[in-house]
C-alpha cells in the first residue's frame, strides 16, 4: 500500500479549504446586477387560493416583479416531475398528482409557494412580500398516513381518490398467508418510522441568471446532482434545451438526499431570471428550510415474523403505509417500495416474504429519500421483529440471528435482491468481541446497583448501494439510468483532472478519487484534482446518493485509468524504442521489461503531448480517456452495530454508553474517511432514534419547525465510538467497493430500540423515544409485571 | 428584522430618558433572546436601546448579607465569579447549562430575569433564592416580580439594574434539559437559609416560574430528600407540549427536587 493509495489514511484534501471558511457555496457566489427572490408562503396546510392581490406589493420600494402560479401557467413552465413509475399491484400507474413550482389554485401544505418577490434586496422583496394579500378558503387537513385513506378524510388531489398513491406489493399474499396459518411462533410488531428533517447545515440555495446575447441561462444551485437537474428541469419543466442550460453545483454543505431532488424555487429563479431580465438570488433561511426541504421516513407499519420451533424464519408479512406528502417529489415512489421492500430479507435466509405498501398524500412536506432512503425503514422492520423473535422464543437474539443468517454468496432473496457477497456471522462475531458482550451482564449488575437499567441491542443491517444497475432500475420503472461517467485528463506535465459525473457534499471525493488515481498512476495525490458539478465540464453525471460514487463513480474513473494506462503503454514502447509487449507499467514508472530503461509517468505524459516520437496517425496525440460504467448489480453492504444504554428510571433519561460498529463495507479506500462516515451515519439514526420527529398539530402546522422544537443530536449524545470492518470484496465492480455513507443511518435506529426495550422489558417503545416515552415505557412494564 | 433607531447610551441616566422619549422602544442586553424574535420578525420595535455599553450595569459584589449582581452581567461573569462561587455556590453553577459559550458570553442575568422565559433557568434561582430586583425605580421582591409567562412587575419605563441575592451556602439547582432547546425542560431551584426554605421550578409551570409550598414546608422540617417522600405536584397547571406532558412534567419536579436537595447537603459548609 503507497501513502497515498488504495486503504492509506489520507488526510481529506478538501478540509483546508472548508475549516478555514474558504469554501464557495452557492450563497456566496453573486452575479452583476443581482436580485432576490422572497417567497409568499401559504400558512395553511389545505386551501382554496381564491385570490392574489399584488397591488399594494409592487408599489413598495425596490420591487421588480411579484409573479404567481398563473403567470407561470401562462409561460407554459412544466410542473415537477417524480421520476419513477410505481405501478399498483392492479396494474394501475400511481396517481401523480400535478405539482406547479407556484401553487395553482390550491395549496396543499404550509410552506406551498404561492408567489414570488422579486426585488433589489433581499430585505425590501421580504417587506412587499407582507404586503401581498392571498384569499385563502382554509380547508381541513390530514397529516397522519394512517387516516389519510379514511372515508370522509379531506381530499387532496382531484386524480388521487382517498388520497392513495399506488397501492404496492412484493411477494405472494396467498402463500405469505399459508405459512402463516401453519406457524409454530409469529412475531409481531406494530411500528412508526418517525418523520425527520433534513437540516443540512447548508439550506438550500439558487442563483439564476439569464444571458440574452446568448439566450441561454445558468443556474448555480444547491444540488447532489446537478445533471439530474439539468434534465428534469429542461426535459419535463421546458424551461429551456439542455444546451441552453447551465447547471453548476459549487461546494454544497452536506445533502443527506434532500438536495437530490428538483425544487420548485430553483425552477422560479430560472424563470425570473429571465422574465426581469436580471440574476435572482434567493437562499432559504432555517426556517424554510424545516417547511420546504423534503423530509424522510414517516412510514407506519405492522409486521409479522413466523419461526418453527427450531427458531428458523418460516415467513414475513409486512403492511406499511408511506406518507409522501402533499405531492411526489422527484423519487419519492421508489423509496418505500423498491429501495425498502426488497430488503426485507435482512441478512436471513427467510424463505416467504410479503410485502404490501400504500402510498397516500398528505398535507405534509413532501417526503423524498433520506440518508438511507427505504433502508433503515426496512432494518428498523426486520431487526425489530428477530428481535421481539428471539425474546419471544426464550432465545439470545445473537443465537437466533445466527441460525438464519445467509451462508452461502450469492443469494437471491424472494424480495428480488440477489446478494452477491457477505459473511454475516463474521462481522458479528468480532462486534461481540470487539463490545465485550460476554461481560454485559457484569455491567448490568453494576448498573442496577446505582438503580439504573441497562440494555444491548443488536442491529445486523444490510442495504442495497452502489445504484444502480440501468436495465434492473429500468425494469422497476426508474427514468433514468444509474451508471456513472468519469474521464481522466492528464497535463502535459503528468498533473492529473479527473471529471465526474458524481457529487461531493461532505463525503471527501477529492481525497478518495484521488487516491485511486496516486494507487493507478504512482503519482502523488496532490497532482490530482477532481473536478464536479458543473454540466459545462462534465458531460453527464448521475450525482451522489445511495452510497454510489465509490463503487459506481470510481468504477468509472478505474475504467478511464485503464485506458490511460493502454494508451501510455503504447506511447512509453515508442519513447522507449521497445515494443509494447515488453513494456511494464509499475509505481508511477514505465520500464522495458528486464532493463534498466524507464520513463516516469510525467515524461510519458510529456512524451503523449508533444507527439514527436510516435506515428500520430496510428496513435492520437494527448492523453485524455473517458469512461461510462453501468454497474452489474447492487452492492450489499452490510454488519453489526451493538448499542449498549443505560436508563435513569427516574427520568427515562437514556444515555449510550458503549457503540461497536463493525462493518463489510467491501474495500475500504480511506478508513479515516469511512469512519468518519460511519460517526455521522450513526449520529443521524440515534437522532432518529432518540431525538429527532417532524411533529405536525391536526391543522397541519408543523410544530417542530425550528430548532427550539426540533432536536438535533448533539457530541453529548454519544459515547466514544468503536469502528472496525470485515472484508468480503464486492464481485459487482472492479474495485470491490460495497460503499458506507448510509450505512450508521441504517443500523443504527433498530440496535438503540432494542437496546432500550432489552433494559425496560417492553416492546412497545416508539420513536424518538425521549426521556418521557422510555419513563412511561418503564412505569407499563412496572406495572405489567405486577399484575403478572 | 425590520428598521429601527439605534441608541447606545453610556450612562443609566441617558438610558432612562431614551426609554421616556422614543415611543415602542425596546431595551437590549445581550440579544439572545430579543434579536432572534426580531429577526423573524415577530417583534418590531421602533428603537432600540442598546445598555450593554454601561459600566454600572455590571459586576459582582459581596455586599454584608448579600450579594449584589449588576443586571448586565453576561452569564459567564456569573459562572466565573469567585464571589458567588463562595458565597451562593448554587446560583454560580446556574449558567454553565444555559445555551452555548456564545450565548454565555452575551446573554445578561438581568435580561434573562426581564423576559421571564417560561424555560429560563435565572428565574427559578431568584425566586429560589428570594432575591430582590432593583431597578431604576424601586426595590422589587422576586416573590412578587415574575407574574406569568413572559410577564414581569417592570413598568415601560422601568430598567432592572441590579439584583440582590441572599448568601445561601445550601442551594442548587437541577435541571433536566429541554431535549432540542437545552432550555430547561423542567428546572427545580432548591435553597436554605436559617429557617428559610425555597423550592423554585421553572419550565413545567404553565404560568411560568413558581413555588411548591408542600415541598418547602416538609423541607423546612427536616431538609433531606427524604422529606419529599409521598410529596408530588398536581399535573393540573403543567405545561403540555410535544416534548412533555403535564404528567410527566409533574413527575420531574419531584425528582429534581430530591436531587437539588441532595446537591445542597453536599456542600461544605
Ligand atoms: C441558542 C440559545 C440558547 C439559550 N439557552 C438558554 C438556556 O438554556 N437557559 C436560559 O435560561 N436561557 C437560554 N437562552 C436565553 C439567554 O439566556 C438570553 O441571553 C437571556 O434570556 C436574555 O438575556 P439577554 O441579555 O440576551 O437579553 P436581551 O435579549 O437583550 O433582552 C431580553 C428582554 O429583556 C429586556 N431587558 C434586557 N435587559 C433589561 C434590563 N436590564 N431591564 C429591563 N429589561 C431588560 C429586553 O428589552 C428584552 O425584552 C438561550 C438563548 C439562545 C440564543
Amino acid at each position: 500500500m503507497s501513502a497515498t493509495g488504495i486503504g492509506a489514511s489520507v488526510r481529506r484534501k478538501e478540509d483546508q479549504r472548508f475549516i478555514t471558511g474558504k469554501g464557495h457555496y452557492t450563497d456566496d457566489i453573486s452575479r452583476p446586477g443581482q436580485a432576490h427572490a422572497y417567497f409568499v408562503r401559504s400558512p395553511h396546510a389545505h386551501a382554496t387560493v381564491r385570490g392574489i392581490d399584488t397591488a399594494a406589493a409592487s408599489a413598495k420600494p425596490g420591487v421588480l416583479a411579484i409573479l404567481t402560479g398563473a403567470q407561470l401557467a401562462a409561460d407554459k413552465i412544466g410542473n415537477l416531475i417524480c421520476g419513477w413509475m410505481i405501478h399498483s399491484k392492479d396494474g394501475s400507474p400511481m396517481n401523480m398528482a400535478p405539482h406547479p413550482a407556484l401553487a395553482a389554485g390550491k395549496v396543499n401544505h404550509a410552506g406551498d409557494a404561492v408567489a414570488v418577490v422579486i426585488a433589489e434586496t433581499l430585505a425590501q422583496a421580504r417587506d412587499a412580500s407582507e404586503a401581498v394579500k392571498v384569499d385563502y378558503q382554509v380547508l381541513p387537513a390530514v397529516v397522519d398516513p394512517a387516516k389519510a385513506q379514511a372515508k370522509g378524510a379531506p381530499q387532496i388531489h382531484e386524480g388521487a381518490p382517498n388520497n392513495t398513491i399506488y397501492q404496492w406489493e412484493i411477494g405472494d399474499s396467498a402463500a405469505a398467508e399459508a405459512v402463516f396459518k401453519s406457524a409454530k411462533h409469529v412475531a409481531t410488531v406494530d411500528l412508526i418510522n418517525n418523520r425527520l428533517v433534513p437540516n443540512a447545515l447548508e439550506p438550500r440555495a439558487a442563483l439564476a441568471e439569464y444571458d440574452d446575447g446568448a439566450d441561454s441561462l445558468t443556474l448555480w444551485n444547491t444540488s447532489q446532482n446537478p445533471h439530474v437537474a439539468r434534465l428534469v428541469i429542461s426535459a419535463f419543466v421546458g424551461m429551456a434545451p439542455e444546451h441552453k442550460l447551465r447547471v453548476i453545483a459549487p461546494d454544497v454543505g452536506g445533502g443527506f438526499g434532500s438536495k437530490i431532488f428538483i425544487y420548485p424555487e430553483e425552477v422560479v429563479c430560472l424563470w425570473a431570471a429571465r422574465k426581469v431580465g436580471r440574476p435572482v438570488k434567493w437562499t432559504a433561511d432555517r426556517s424554510e428550510a424545516f417547511l420546504t426541504d423534503c423530509h424522510g421516513r414517516d412510514h407506519v407499519t405492522h409486521a409479522e415474523l413466523a419461526l418453527d420451533d427450531n427458531g428458523r424464519i418460516t415467513g414475513m408479512r409486512v403492511k406499511t403505509i408511506a406518507n409522501l406528502g402533499a405531492y411526489m417529489s422527484t423519487f419519492s415512489s421508489a423509496v418505500p417500495t423498491y429501495l425498502y421492500a426488497t430488503l426485507l430479507s435482512g441478512q436471513y435466509e427467510i424463505p416467504m416474504i410479503h410485502c404490501a405498501v400504500d402510498a397516500v398524500y398528505t398535507n405534509t412536506v413532501p417526503v423524498d429519500a433520506y440518508r438511507g432512503a427505504g433502508r433503515p425503514e426496512a432494518t428498523f422492520v426486520v431487526e425489530r421483529l428477530i428481535e421481539v423473535a428471539a425474546r419471544q422464543l426464550g432465545l439470545d437474539p445473537a443465537e437466533l440471528r445466527r441460525r438464519n443468517f445467509v451462508k452461502t454468496f450469492p443469494y437471491q432473496t424472494v424480495v428480488a435482491s440477489l446478494y452477491d457477497a457477505g459473511d454475516y456471522n463474521a462481522s458479528m462475531k468480532k462486534a461481540m468481541d470487539i463490545h465485550d458482550v460476554k461481560g454485559f451482564g457484569k455491567r448490568r449488575r453494576v448498573s442496577a446497583r446505582s438503580g439504573k437499567l441497562r440494555g444491548l441491542g443488536y442491529s445486523t443491517y444490510i442495504e442495497a448501494c452502489g445504484v444502480a444497475p440501468s436495465a434492473v432500475v429500468g425494469s422497476l420503472g426508474a427514468g433514468v439510468g444509474l451508471w456513472e461517467s468519469a474521464e481522466v485528463r492528464v497535463n502535459p506535465a503528468g498533473t492529473v483532472e479527473v471529471l465526474t459525473g458524481c457529487h461531493a457534499h461532505g463525503q471527501g471525493h477529492e481525497t478518495t478519487f484521488a487516491q485511486l488515481v496516486s494507487e493507478r498512476l504512482g503519482i502523488p495525490i496532490e497532482q490530482v484534482s477532481v473536478v464536479h458539478g458543473d454540466t459545462d465540464k462534465v458531460q453527464f453525471g448521475m450525482g451522489t446518493y445511495g452510497s454510489r460514487s465509490g463503487a459506481v463513480g470510481m468504477s468509472a474513473i478505474a475504467k478511464a485509468l485503464d485506458k490511460v494506462e493502454a494508451k501510455a503503454k503504447k506511447i512509453a514502447a515508442h519513447l522507449l524504442e521497445a515494443a509494447e509487449a515488453d513494456i511494464v507499467f509499475q509505481d508511477g514508472k514505465f520500464t522495458v521489461a528486464g532493463t534498466d530503461k524507464s520513463l516516469a509517468f510525467g515524461e510519458v505524459a510529456l512524451g503523449a503531448y508533444v507527439a514527436h516520437k510516435f506515428p500520430t496517425g496510428e496513435i492520437e496525440p494527448g492523453l485524455k480517456e473517458g469512461a461510462f460504467y453501468d454497474p452489474t448489480n447492487f452492492t450489499f453492504p452490510a454488519g453489526c452495530h451493538i448499542c449498549e444504554i443505560e436508563i435513569d428510571q427516574d427520568t427515562g433519561r437514556t444515555e449510550i454508553v458503549a457503540w461497536t460498529a463493525v462493518d463489510d463495507f467491501g474495500v475500504v479506500i480511506n478508513p479515516m474517511i469511512v469512519e468518519g462516515q460511519v460517526h455521522g451515519g450513526i449520529a443521524q439514526g440515534v437522532g432518529q432514534a432518540l431525538l429527532e420527529g417532524a411533529v405536525y398539530d391536526a391543522d397541519g402546522q408543523l410544530v417542530s419547525g425550528s430548532f427550539m422544537d426540533y432536536a438535533m443530536p448533539h457530541a453529548e449524545n454519544f459515547p466514544s465510538i468503536k469502528v472496525d470492518t470485515t472484508v468480503t470484496k464486492c464481485p459487482s465492480n472492479p474495485l470491490g467497493i460495497k460503499g458506507c455513507g448510509e450505512a450508521g443511518a441504517i443500523a443504527a435506529p433498530a440496535a438503540v430500540i432494542n437496546a432500550i426495550t432489552d433494559a425496560v422489558g417492553h416492546e412497545n417503545v416508539t420513536m424518538p423515544a425521549t426521556a418521557q416515552v422510555v419513563w412511561a415505557a418503564v412505569r407499563k412494564a412496572k406495572a405489567v409485571r405486577a399484575a403478572a | 428584522m425590520y428598521n429601527f433607531t439605534f441608541h447606545q447610551p453610556t450612562t443609566l441616566r441617558q438610558a432612562v430618558n431614551l426609554l421616556a422619549k422614543n415611543e415602542d422602544a425596546k431595551l437590549l442586553a445581550g440579544g439572545h433572546s430579543l434579536l432572534p424574535v426580531m429577526k423573524q420578525r415577530l417583534a418590531s420595535p421602533a428603537a432600540i436601546i442598546d445598555i450593554s455599553r454601561i459600566p454600572e450595569l455590571s459586576g459582582v459584589e459581596l455586599k454584608g448579607r448579600s450579594v449584589v449582581v449588576g443586571a448586565g452581567t453576561t452569564h459567564s461573569e456569573v459562572a466565573n465569579s469567585q464571589v458567588l462561587k463562595d458565597s451562593i455556590p448554587g446560583l454560580a453553577e446556574v449558567p454553565a447549562s444555559i445555551g452555548d459559550p456564545h450565548v454565555r458570553h452575551r446573554g445578561t442575568i438581568g435580561g434573562s430575569i426581564a423576559n421571564n422565559d417560561p424555560n429560563a433557568d435565572y428565574p427559578a434561582a431568584a425566586l429560589g433564592l428570594g432575591a430582590t430586583i432593583i431597578t431604576n425605580k424601586r426595590r422589587i421582591a422576586a416573590d412578587d416580580f415574575f407574574q406569568g409567562m413572559f410577564t414581569t412587575a417592570l413598568e415601560p419605563n422601568e430598567i432592572i439594574t441590579k439584583m440582590q441575592f441572599p448568601i445561601a451556602k445550601k442551594c442548587a439547582y437541577q435541571k433536566f434539559k429541554h431535549p432540542a432547546s437545552g432550555f430547561a425542560l423542567v428546572g427545580v431551584f432548591v435553597s436554605k437559609r436559617g429557617s428559610d426554605v425555597r423550592v423554585a421550578v421553572t419550565g413545567a409551570g404553565a404560568n411560568g416560574v413558581f413555588r411548591v409550598p408542600e415541598f418547602e414546608a416538609a423541607l423546612k422540617k427536616r431538609f433531606n430528600a427524604k422529606s419529599l417522600d409521598g410529596l408530588s405536584v398536581s399535573a393540573d397547571g403543567m405545561n403540555n407540549d410535544i416534548h412533555a406532558g403535564p404528567e410527566y412534567r409533574a413527575h420531574l419536579v419531584g425528582v429534581l427536587a430530591r436531587r437539588a436537595v441532595a446537591d445542597a447537603n453536599a456542600r461544605k459548609d
